[in-house]
């Protein structure tokens, strides 16, 4: 639902009751319809099985606006961004330094004796995402991390705009390529929600099958990740192992190791390659070493110390910032899409809530993915099983004319919900606004590291387990 | 710690033998779309997506350096387009060798490429090592390019290894479309690399840019930023066509798939 607000401080005051009454700001974004027309602010609440965009229009011309960070501190790089492309200055925002374009960097955040910054990137050692830390520390321990995030601005934005809705799901697929699926369905929710169509039952399994595999590569990537920090070879080699046969498998099935082309408007566009009862057995195998393994990690001292009380989020911060997906869950917030606004086939499929956490460390935030690696191979067998009581001749694809007007889609991604807003007119695409967890999430490499070292930057970072190209877009 | 060592034990040796034996997961790739020799050209450019079809004097060509793999062209004119079965990464020395059927112009240029190539490649032998710079990616380049230090594929039998630093790298593997924001530190890294140094553009992204192309925040590949050396197609390639790409950089296969040596 859309609700519109006289002006920006009705807005926000609005935003603060619906956020103080236990809804959860899931992005702020700034539009422009028309060539030198005003600037509309757009936030999104999620509420009890969907989410409300609340808006407010600037006065035409308006150079700047009362900030939202003050009051709700999750805005912080939201508004930034509307800071980089609008050129609007939100009054009162506590750091307004670029964030998606190039610029200076602030002085220091801390200052005292000393303190110095070491600027770690945007070419870091190893294979990973092109980002800039600016680690401001005495020496050993980090009091203040700022990240510099525009190396990789992509204008993925942009390029949306004049598509048609089947072509803008292939550039939501490589919105955030390690999410493809999520921000795939999140795309094609929001042109089903306005076309009004429904896809049928079994495409809506062999969504869930591509949704839940891409969830265990990514929770097996982020396990690489740890072991390799922690210098463990073999934990290393073994899921790297595990990691590859899932993306195998996922290529069996598809052609692609991504998933790449099989979301479309209306459903998917063609059964699995694999029969669901070879696909079961390939998961039944895959799923027996990787607990293995899992449980074989779990017991590893040396790796737990490492992890133990490393990179705390506390549960006021997670909860005060919506956090999503396992960072949240890991500091006592779960607010999972699956769950609370289930799509596809989830509401058939008994997707459980998982265990309550609260220490929001990256140890939390480790058994958080392997309790979802557990619960995504019990949500496959089931997506499995029922497939296979599909008959063959069964729909996989409904027509799906689009229709003029806009709409939001949502799906949880490995990372957490991403949330895709997207308006259509007359079967092109006007504007598409996709909001990755891994954005609103980084955001949280500031909060978490009180009492943390230098040599805990790479637990930390790969504990978090985001795309920096779902960050700079 | 002895758990590990049980652990390590279990599944035995998974390293495939490619190059030197034949992999079925590779054989059995889909690789990328290209025009059958029967192909019709009636009204066929406007179903790609990124403009990767083009119809010249009665000729079909496909430029895999801008298919992007969606798939659309095979699944509505089957007649006309069909995927290589088998073809892990087509890499090529010259950026019009991606455009199927090839252009007439291209084997001078190509062979004056690889001639070029050879003379660099004889310095790099049995220890090469590569650096990664990720130039605008989607993050899924950077998974494969994983992919190939894990046991699987494991590049470490092959004498190549990644390295940190570009003082010590003779291989520069590029991903992404050529964001501008990593123009600057992509061409720092390349000139602090040493000489001879060989430059590979990963993936249809950082070939061509991909959807994104015409998009103001690139540059449309990494092309224009450093002068590359092999052409790589795939969104993303995969972990074996990116293997390709690195043997042919060190001169141990040639792109048509042969042993140099």
């Amino acid at each position: 639902m859309t609700m519109t607000q006289p002006d920006v401080q009705a807005l926000w005051k609005y935003l603060e009751s619906r956020v103080t009454a236990g809804d959860r700001f899931a992005g702020l974004f700034a539009t422009r319809v028309a060539d030198r027309g005003p600037v509309t602010l757009s936030a999104h609440v999620t509420t009890a099985g969907d989410v409300d965009t609340l808006e407010a229009v600037l006065p035409r011309g308006a150079a700047s606006y009362p900030a939202l960070t003050p009051r709700l501190g999750a805005a912080f790089w939201y508004e930034r961004v509307i800071h980089d492309t609008f050129g609007l200055v939100p009054e009162g925002h506590p750091r307004l330094a670029p964030l998606i374009l190039p610029g200076d960097p602030l002085p220091r955040h801390v200052e005292g004796y000393g303190l110095f910054t070491i600027p770690h990137g945007p070419v870091r050692s190893g294979v990973v995402e092109s980002i800039e830390y600016l680690v401001e520390t005495p020496g050993e321990a980090i009091p203040h991390l700022n990240m510099r995030v525009f190396y990789k601005h992509r204008g993925v934005e942009n390029r949306y705009p004049g598509m048609t809705a089947a072509e803008g799901v292939l550039l939501a697929e490589r919105t955030e390529g390690i999410a493809t699926v999520a921000h795939a369905l999140a795309f094609c929710h929001a042109v089903e929600r306005m076309a009004g169509c429904q896809p049928p039952r079994a495409a809506g399994l062999v969504r869930v099958l591509h949704a839940e595999l891409e969830r265990i590569a990514n929770h097996l990537d982020v396990a690489v990740r740890l072991a390799d920090a922690a210098g463990l070879a073999v934990a290393t080699a073994r899921f790297a192992l595990h990691k590859e046969r899932t993306l195998r498998l996922v290529s069996r099935m598809c052609g692609s190791r991504f998933g790449r082309g099989v979301v479309v408007p209306g459903g998917v566009s063609a059964r699995s390659a694999l029969s669901p009862a070879d696909i079961g057995a390939e998961l039944g195998r895959l799923h027996k070493s990787v607990a293995a393994d899992a449980a074989a990690l779990m017991a590893t001292s040396s790796f737990l110390d490492r992890l133990r009380g490393t990179g705390p989020l506390t549960p006021d911060r997670a909860r005060q910032h919506g956090a999503l997906g396992p960072i949240g869950k890991a500091a006592g917030f779960a607010d999972d899409a699956r769950l609370n606004r289930p799509y596809d086939a989830y509401p058939s499929l008994a997707v459980g809530s998982g265990r309550k956490h609260s220490a929001g460390d990256a140890l939390a935030r480790l058994r958080v993915r392997w309790e979802e690696v557990d619960q995504s191979f019990g949500l496959l067998r089931q997506a499995a099983d029922d497939l296979s009581a599909e008959r063959a001749a069964d729909q996989l694809l409904v027509p799906c004319e689009p229709a003029d007007g806009r709409a939001l889609g949502w799906a949880e991604a490995p990372q957490g919900e991403v949330l895709y807003d997207v308006s259509l007119n007359g079967g092109r695409i006007v504007r598409c606004h996709p909001r990755s967890a891994s954005f609103h999430n980084l955001v949280l490499m500031h909060e978490v590291f009180t009492g943390d070292i230098l040599t805990d930057f790479p637990f930390i970072e790969a504990s978090f387990g985001l795309s920096v190209a779902g960050v700079a877009l | 710690m002895s758990i590990w060592v049980l652990r390590g034990l279990r599944d035995g040796v998974v390293t495939t033998r490619w190059p030197a034996r034949p992999d079925p997961y590779a054989d059995g790739w889909r690789g990328p779309v290209r025009p059958l020799d029967s192909a019709d050209p009636a009204d066929l450019t406007d179903r790609c997506p990124t403009g990767a079809i083009t119809v010249a004097g009665g000729t079909v060509r496909v430029d895999q350096g801008r298919c992007i793999l969606c798939g659309r062209c095979v699944a509505e004119r089957p007649g006309v387009f069909t995927w290589s079965q088998g073809d892990t990464g087509p890499a090529a020395l010259t950026r019009e060798q991606l455009v199927i059927p090839e252009l007439p112009e291209t084997d001078a240029a190509v062979a004056a490429a690889r001639a070029r190539l050879a003379e660099r490649t004889r310095a790099l032998r049995r220890s090469v090592h590569v650096r990664h710079v990720d130039g605008g990616s989607d993050g899924s380049e950077e998974w494969e390019i994983h992919a190939l230090l894990g046991p699987v594929y494991d590049i470490s039998r092959l004498g190549i290894f990644f390295t940190a630093s570009p003082r010590h790298a003779d291989v520069l593997l590029v991903t992404g479309a050529g964001a501008r924001g990593m123009a600057g530190p992509l061409r720092t890294t390349h000139d602090a690399m040493p000489d001879p140094k060989v430059v590979i553009a990963a993936g249809t992204d950082a070939v061509s840019g991909g959807l994104l192309a015409d998009g103001e925040a690139v540059t449309g590949g990494v092309g224009a930023t450093v002068p590359v050396d092999i052409w790589l197609a795939g969104s993303p390639p995969s972990p074996f066509g990116i293997l390709n790409a690195l043997l042919i950089a060190v001169g141990y296969l040639t792109p048509d798939g042969k042993r140099s040596r």
